[in-house]
């Protein structure tokens, strides 16, 4: 679904990203994991436009996306989840959940995408009315994953979904990810959460330096010793 | 509370459809004086309201009205005689969407008191720059204007008031005005969920400002004369944005209330104490940043809340004994 090709990403003269391929397939959770600084978000930059790579490519359902501007890639159907959710804090929940069809196509449809994303999150429904910002730490995240899904998305890309939660909320996040999966979206998710990852992505690539490292299904990277020593301090 | 909405959504409109036939009608048993006077209260409420339509929306503070009512008046100047009225207000009117657009493309990328220093020192920028124009190049300062009665003026202004009033309420009802409240509450993730926000910005800045432009080429009418100096004066930028954060800014009924207080007080007091004008201005400023942040209007939905919330429900037990014909809220 996703096919990316030696990407190179700069800052300025700084190389950040060296030669990173990695494939995604439909339905798939797949993670990219790796220690602060080692270029996660800049790769999910580069994916979505945010930061123009140097050299290498990137397909999405086959079609080259690599010089696109961000709206347009959204338009694909790539739906893209910031650190921390950011969320309109001073808009209602409906609001918030509208505006994620803003795009055309979906604009006209956001009735029915509201009724889906209401009948995946009863809760966000009961709060439609109240601003995002007295929301608790589990709503908002349910409030920024509907809001992915107001674009009608094939695939969702989650930058740091359990970064700032307290233990029982990360585990809640990631079963609103499997829960996502189910509805038939491709979930990319960036983690330095290495352990809870594993346990519920299919695959993962590890990023260290800038360069995939190592990659494979949950169960090898679990396995690995490169793995159990450098992130799970095993 | 669902009683209470429909109402609200039903006296908005029928207020505002009284007071425009009043004002429609009202040439024909007014004094002149009190045409001139709404003239100017117009005048101040259509650049209250199209500052409004950019500023309000996206939470960016524009101190560049001054450029483009200036444009419009200077425009007036320049192609008097050249063009007729309409097409004339036209012309200024893209003029300064045009030099909304190039402000814009350059100063957007600024955030919060960069913006407003920026676009503050455009007005002085372009002031200067054809005040330098006119004693070295052309070697004669200032145009003349030809007069337009004051009942044509009223007439034009009034039209200008009622289109900024309609066009802001189509965009508030788009879904361009959900993402420019996305812009205003957060830019980033608004740029996330696909929204341009630059376009948007840069676009709806040029909106503004043609009304602005067009509202200062009628107003050059009145005037006879401009130069760049009358022309580009600050006080066209402070006067509409303090009038709208005095009025209040979440509803549209704020900037109009806002614009007629501040433009009736400075025609009452500047014939008689011009200087008392300027010190009752900043006092009643200071006044409403400290304990009135949402203005006139936030002030009448705090009192109305209060007296929703605590008088009537206890007059109404009174009355009923207890009884309650409205369970709804």
């Amino acid at each position: 679904m996703l096919e990316v090709k030696n990407l190179n990403t700069y800052y300025n003269n700084v190389q950040i990203l060296w030669d990173v391929s990695l494939q995604i397939g439909e339905g798939e959770i797949v993670a990219l994991l790796g220690a602060n600084g080692a270029g996660k978000t800049t790769l999910l930059n580069s994916l979505t436009g945010l930061v123009r790579p140097a050299a290498g490519s990137v397909a999405f359902l086959g079609q080259e996306i690599t010089n696109l501007p961000t709206n347009e890639i959204v338009e694909l159907g790539i739906a893209y989840l910031p650190e921390g959710g950011r969320l309109f804090p001073d808009m209602t929940v409906q609001e918030n959940l509208e505006l994620g069809s803003y795009l055309k196509n979906s604009w006209k449809i956001r009735n029915k995408r509201l009724e889906e994303v209401y009948s995946i999150f009863p809760r966000l429904k009961e709060r439609r009315k109240q601003l995002a910002k007295t929301l608790s730490g589990g709503e908002r995240q349910m409030l920024a994953m509907g809001r992915c899904l107001m674009s009608g998305p094939k695939m969702c890309f989650f930058d740091e979904l359990s970064y700032g939660l307290a233990p029982k909320l990360v585990k809640e996040s990631f079963a609103m990810l499997k829960t996502l999966r189910d509805h038939g979206i491709t979930i990319f998710m960036i983690e330095q959460n290495v352990n809870q990852s594993l346990e519920i992505a299919d695959r993962a690539y590890v990023l260290e330096n800038g360069r995939i490292a190592l990659e494979g299904t949950s169960e090898e990277l679990l396995k690995s010793d490169h793995v159990r020593k450098a992130y799970l301090g095993l | 509370m669902d009683n209470n909405n429909k109402l609200k959504k039903i006296i908005g409109p029928v207020i505002l459809v009284l007071i425009l036939a009043f004002m429609i009608s009202l040439p024909l048993f007014a004094q002149n004086y009190t045409i001139i006077l709404l003239r100017t209260i117009l005048m101040y409420v259509a650049l209250t309201l199209s500052w409004v339509l950019f500023s309000g929306f996206t939470g960016y503070t524009s101190l560049a009205t001054a450029v483009f009512y200036g444009t419009g008046l200077y425009t007036a100047g320049v192609l008097n005689g050249v063009l007729p009225l309409p097409l004339l207000m036209l012309c200024s009117g893209l003029i300064s969407a045009v030099l909304a657009l190039i402000i814009g493309t350059i100063t957007l990328r600024l955030r919060g008191i960069y913006f407003a220093i920026f676009t503050l020192s455009s007005v002085e920028l372009i002031k200067h720059v054809l005040n330098w124009y006119e004693i070295n190049v052309l070697g004669v300062r200032g145009h003349y204007v030809t007069r337009v009665d004051y009942g044509t003026v009223y007439y034009i202004l009034l039209a200008i008031v009622v289109l900024i009033l309609i066009t802001t309420y189509l965009i508030k009802r788009s879904r361009y005005g959900l993402a420019l409240s996305g812009i205003k509450s957060c830019e980033e993730a608004a740029v996330h969920t696909g929204v341009n926000a630059t376009a948007l910005k840069v676009l709806l800045f040029a909106l503004s400002a043609f009304f602005i432009g067009m509202t200062g080429t009628v107003m050059a009418t009145g005037m006879l004369y401009v130069d760049s100096i009358i022309a580009f004066n600050l006080n066209y930028s402070f006067f509409p944005t303090l009038m709208a954060i005095f009025g209040g800014m979440s509803s549209m009924f704020g900037p109009i209330i806002g614009a007629t207080v501040f433009a009736y007080l400075q025609e009452y007091l500047i014939t008689r104490s011009p200087d008392a004008y300027m010190f009752i201005f900043g006092l009643v400023m200071i006044i409403t940043i400290l304990y009135l942040p949402d203005g006139l209007v936030g002030l009448y939905v705090r009192i109305r809340e209060l007296l929703l919330q605590k008088a009537i429900p206890q007059i109404r037990r009174k009355i009923s004994g207890g009884k309650h014909a409205n369970t709804a809220s």
